[in-house]
């Protein structure tokens, strides 16, 4: 048995710090299987989690008063949530780290806690038919774990999981990363072939769905994350459009407003289509929500940004022809 | 019988197939689920995410939802790669949660 303590080092929090811009992301591990936290007895509690480590740490960071058993379980450096909902987290691989730590041996009682979290991929009745162990479900958040031992049960509000400001903008990192490139390139293109404007135009609709939609979230007025992202990148993507208005090239009046319109076609539906990825970083969106949400919008995004992407190349034509 | 809670989802639940044992209000993340005096009772519909913990931890098949992932990158994948939607495939290089 391996042994732990509630103190996090410096170098747990440099790993923390890589864990959330996405560096070596599925490197955050610690090895599966039994911990002593503190100075625990046969009669301690054996408290589960994954093995990834912004989860074991979060566990026994939160345990500065309890000695305990922390069971790990083999998730593959994924977190408690999101390997239950794979099954990772689940019933097969508790019972067989029950087995393979000898934890009948080491205990006296017949109890585990699970993070509620877990529970997607845990069937608490199979667990306990399997091996012997009944299963409490604790609270969503590791920090609410000594008030829950102290009082037995939990109480409502730490049964619910919540997405607060904090949460949101933890989950900034990974997703900037994730577009950094491709935006970064896309934005050199439109530069070099539409100007400066058209392109910073382009990076800030990108900044709109990745930076400001995540801190927003749950003011910005619509009910579909889609159409969120629409008003929120219309409201960042407008000061571009008005400067594109009174372009003039050849004499021709109407270019003005089409170059704001191929700017607006294209922004819009990026902005959009990022906000609709957040689905997946959020816990309150359902598969049955986002499918609708998926078919309701992707054609027209799809038609929105071929329309934008035919207008601006038209535009750059008709500007090559006109200069000469 | 089996009957669908909420438009927005695909809950149902069979109160009569209930045997109270609490842990379907314990494991749902958004209080969709309360105890009642002989049933569980449904208390907030909408708010199912479809994570399918009430499901798995029903000892008595009172609950059925088709769980997933509420995440549009792994739908969107699974249809572009014409896979059947899983579940979220992140883990790799990916993420989604």
């Amino acid at each position: 048995m391996r042994t732990t303590s509630s103190t996090l080092t410096l170098a747990n929090w440099w790993d923390h710090f890589l864990a959330r811009w996405g560096v070596n992301r599925s490197g955050h591990r610690v090895e599966p299987g039994l911990y002593a936290l503190g100075d625990p007895t046969p009669d301690s509690p054996v408290l589960v989690t994954a093995n990834y480590t912004l989860s074991f740490d979060a566990l026994r960071s939160a345990l500065r008063n309890t000695d305990a058993y922390l069971l790990v379980l083999d998730t593959e450096g994924i977190n408690v949530w999101c390997a239950a909902g794979k099954g990772t987290f689940g019933t097969e691989e508790l019972g067989h780290r029950i087995e393979a730590t000898e934890l009948a041996g080491i205990v006296r009682h017949r109890e585990l806690i699970l993070p509620q979290l877990g529970a997607p991929g845990v069937n608490a009745h199979e667990v306990q038919r399997g091996s012997g162990f009944s299963v409490k479900y604790g609270p969503v958040r590791a920090a609410d774990l000594e008030a829950y031992l102290a009082a037995g049960e939990a109480a409502p509000e730490m049964r619910r999981v919540r997405f607060g400001l904090l949460d949101r903008v933890l989950l900034m990192p990974v997703e900037l990363v994730h577009v950094f490139w491709p935006t970064m390139g896309v934005a050199l293109l439109l530069w070099l072939a539409a100007g400066g404007l058209f392109a910073a135009g382009l990076v800030s609709a990108v900044a709109a769905g990745v930076v400001l939609f995540p801190i927003l979230l749950p003011w910005i007025p619509t009910r579909d994350f889609t159409s969120k992202g629409f008003v929120l990148g219309g409201t960042v993507c407008t000061p571009f459009a008005l400067t594109l208005l009174p372009w003039k090239q050849g004499g021709l009046a109407w270019i003005g407003p089409a170059w704001a319109g191929a700017f607006l076609l294209m922004a819009l539906p990026v902005a959009g289509f990022l906000a609709l990825n957040f689905t997946g970083s959020t816990p309150f969106t359902s598969r049955t929500g986002v499918r609708r949400e998926i078919q309701k919008y992707t054609r027209p995004m799809a038609a929105m940004l071929g329309g934008g992407m035919i207008l601006l190349i038209a535009l750059i034509v008709i500007g090559l022809v006109s200069e000469r | 019988m089996m009957s669908s809670v909420s438009a927005a989802n695909t809950l149902e639940y069979d109160p009569e197939r209930c045997v109270n044992c609490g842990l379907c209000s314990a494991v749902c993340p958004h209080g969709v689920f309360a105890e009642g005096h002989r049933a569980a009772e449904v208390v907030k519909a909408e708010a199912c995410m479809e994570c399918g913990a009430c499901q798995l931890n029903c000892p008595s098949g009172a609950i059925r939802v088709e769980s997933g992932v509420g995440c549009a990158y792994a739908l969107m994948r699974a249809a572009l790669k014409g896979k059947k939607e899983g579940g979220c495939d992140c883990g790799g290089d990916n993420t989604c949660c």
